[in-house]
């Protein structure tokens, strides 16, 4: 009888918190790209507009805020015309909510799946935030399009090219922010679905503080750095500098935004490993 | 010899019953403070068999303790054991659904588990998008899928349906392609669960016959499975799992043989074994044997169609017993009643006392069942509130033929018609 060494899986009940297992997540990519396109198919099947449910939301969401905080509220945009101003911030910000809601739902909603077959389970959100990707990105061509009707038609618009090849970085960004608090949520709601009801109103509030639709020379310096703690804000306003040549930029932010969201990521990935294992029986 | 392909050592699996998982807040916190003082986590001592028809004293029970076993490259290894016994928790550890409280195990080559078909089929995509996701989610990539398609498609025989959704699908078709995919799958290691138990007869047969193939070809099968037939069939080794302890391992003859004496079965004459399992009982009286048999008091559990026959009881009474009656079910094989008998006289119920000490009660009836397979289901309760004192359900099986017992005229159909025969006069007349 010959002893074999080379096991391929090895499981005990405890592992390295590091374990990444980024690899078999990439072993599995074609998975991950039948999961978007599921997402993409199937979300709009039996509708009568289809994919335009893109455009029309941020439309409309747009048009009322531009109602209410811009021609009512008589709030500044920025030098930015107000309907750019906020398609820009719901444009993005919209990406984020949306990833961190369906992220932080993995667990929950994939119970029946997880408690059947094994595959890497990060491949969830990963889908999840590529699939927001090619929304975010049709909505882009909106966004464009509107753009470049007031770059055509006024001069408020300095769009600084130099900085553009960072918009795709910052989106990058933005997707892994919202990927690690999203499994982070999705690792406590396991347990305990009191998680789920404060991420609903956190979203809502953290809007108001990210700078959708206020921008970040309303508020006082002080404050201004405080908001800047939250990467979205500080993005939100580096993607209007780039676009619009109107906004905060600064490296600074940028760099803490970077870290703050490598550090979240790393950090969101132990609690998911030690999760994932055992959350079949919590949840 | 062949290669060792899975390892088991010392597995334990360790559930807290109640309320929220494995775990609370408090012993959460116990926990890391046993951690936190480097000393070995405190429940891990605790915890009780896993017994479900006794009420323990702690909240933690172990589903799986001490599993150890071996699994051979080619073997296809039948688990068996009871509900609850901790089958599909060591199917789902195996499959890396969750993971082990104690213990480890190796495995070498790429497993497929097969807990369910269909896993991740969504109902709005068509039943192509479906075979390449749900292909994708067990394991297989996106060209082996391509390449295997034609012969899914073949295999699962709903070519005309295959760019509809699959909430269109009838649910035969919907397991059809399910299964279809899962068929192809190319795995090293196969885990099926009791995936048989659905679909018709066909395509459990498929399903036996694909197995049956996957192991011939050299790969290792693991098969859970309340159906000895099957597992007789295709299995050439089983473990036998009793209250999440391995009582046996070796080869499948030898486990159906072990798995069928453990069960608590009645003896060959009748007798209700003493510690044989009772969901209801009072204690103050059992039920300790029962025979069906011919006019010559012939114990049988095979009669001819029209024969008489006579339910024997024995009850022993261990504190006397007043105002009670004995009940008396007939069931078909699925367990839906269709006589229900207790002793009366002149469309009145009669109760009687029992002493102390061992009853023979003889039942006769006055119906003629059809051939079929029946249960039997007794029970002694007190008349006035009900309160059981003894009941055991389907204790007893037996069948009725369709040859005759005292005429040439036996049963004439073949389809079932109903479960009795009533006396009945027919009378004619034209107008």
């Amino acid at each position: 009888m010959e002893e074999n060494t080379n096991w391929d899986i090895i499981v005990k009940p405890k592992s390295s918190l590091f374990q990444l297992n980024l690899k078999e997540v990439w072993a599995y990519k074609d998975l991950i790209i039948l999961m978007v396109k599921r997402d993409i198919t199937s979300v709009y099947k039996q509708t009568l507009l289809g994919p335009l449910w893109m455009f029309i939301q941020p439309i409309f969401i747009t048009a009322i805020y531009t109602f209410t905080f811009s021609s009512s509220a008589g709030l500044s945009t920025d030098g930015i015309p107000p309907i750019l101003f906020y398609l820009i911030g719901q444009t993005f910000w919209v990406y984020f909510s949306d990833s961190l809601n369906k992220t932080s739902n993995t667990f929950i909603s994939n119970a029946a799946v997880f408690g059947k077959v094994y595959f890497p389970r990060l491949v969830m959100p990963f889908s999840v935030i590529i699939s927001g990707l090619v929304k975010l990105g049709l909505q882009i061509c909106l966004l464009l399009v509107v753009y470049l009707y007031y770059y055509f038609n006024t001069d408020q618009l300095h769009p600084q090219l130099a900085y553009l090849i960072l918009l795709p970085v910052f989106i990058i960004i933005m997707g892994i922010f919202s990927l690690s608090l999203g499994i982070i949520f999705s690792s406590f709601t396991t347990k305990y679905r009191d998680f789920t009801f404060l991420l609903g109103f956190a979203i809502q509030l953290l809007m108001f503080l990210s700078f959708v639709t206020f921008p970040a020379s309303m508020f006082s310096p002080l404050n201004q750095k405080i908001l800047m703690i939250n990467p979205i804000a500080s993005l939100m306003e580096a993607i209007k500098f780039i676009l619009t040549g109107h906004g905060v930029f600064s490296l600074n932010y940028i760099i803490m935004a970077m870290v703050t969201t490598t550090a979240l990521f790393f950090f969101s990935i132990i609690i998911f490993n030690k999760t994932e294992k055992s959350f079949m029986d919590t949840v | 010899m062949s290669q060792k392909v899975i390892q088991v050592t010392n597995l334990g699996k360790q559930y807290r019953l109640g309320q929220v998982g494995t775990t609370t807040i408090s012993d959460d916190l116990k926990r890391l403070w046993y951690k936190i003082k480097g000393k070995d986590d405190p429940f891990l001592k605790i915890g009780e068999e896993n017994d479900r028809t006794k009420k323990g004293g702690s909240e933690y029970v172990w589903a799986l303790k001490d599993i150890s076993f071996d699994v051979y490259q080619g073997d296809v290894l039948g688990i068996v054991g009871k509900n609850g016994a901790g089958k599909s928790t060591l199917l789902k550890i195996l499959s890396r659904t969750t993971v082990p409280t104690l213990g480890e195990y190796k495995i070498k080559g790429r497993v497929a588990s097969l807990l369910e078909v269909g896993t991740g089929f969504h109902p709005d995509l068509t039943g192509r998008e479906n075979v390449f996701l749900n292909g994708a989610i067990l394991g297989m990539t996106k060209a082996e899928i391509k390449k295997n398609f034609d012969e899914i498609l073949d295999f699962s025989g709903v070519e005309r349906y295959i760019d509809t959704p699959v909430k269109r699908y009838s649910s035969g078709m919907y397991v059809r392609l399910a299964f279809a995919v899962a068929a192809h799958l190319k795995p090293e290691i196969l885990i099926v669960d009791e995936v048989l138990s659905v679909g018709d007869q066909e395509f459990q047969d498929k399903c036996l016959g694909k197995m049956r193939s996957v192991s011939e070809s050299g790969r290792t099968v693991l098969f859970v499975s309340h159906n000895l037939l099957a597992v007789k069939q295709l299995c050439t080794k089983g473990i036998f799992l009793k209250n999440g302890k391995l009582v046996k391992a070796g080869t499948t003859k030898d486990i159906v043989e072990e798995y069928l004496s453990d069960d608590k079965q009645l003896k060959s004459d009748g007798t209700i074994p003493n510690d044989f399992y009772r969901e209801f009982t009072t204690g103050e009286a059992f039920f300790r044997r029962i025979v069906l048999t011919d006019l010559n008091d012939n114990s049988l559990n095979r009669f001819a169609f029209n024969q008489p026959f006579k339910v024997r009881l024995q009850l022993e009474v261990l504190k006397q017993i007043k105002d009670v009656a004995i009940n008396i079910n007939i069931t078909t094989s699925l367990g839906e009643p269709i006589i229900f008998s207790v002793d009366s006289k002149d469309s009145k119920y009669l109760t009687r006392t029992f002493d102390e000490g061992i009853h023979e009660i003889d039942v006769m009836f006055d119906f003629k069942l059809l051939p079929n397979n029946y249960r039997v289901t007794i029970g002694v309760h007190y008349f006035k509130d009900g309160i059981t004192i003894d009941w055991l359900e389907n204790i007893y099986q037996f069948k009725i033929d369709k040859i005759s017992y005292n005429t040439n005229e036996d049963y004439p159909w073949d389809t079932l018609h109903g479960y009795i025969e009533p006396e009945s006069t027919w009378s004619y007349k034209k107008i």
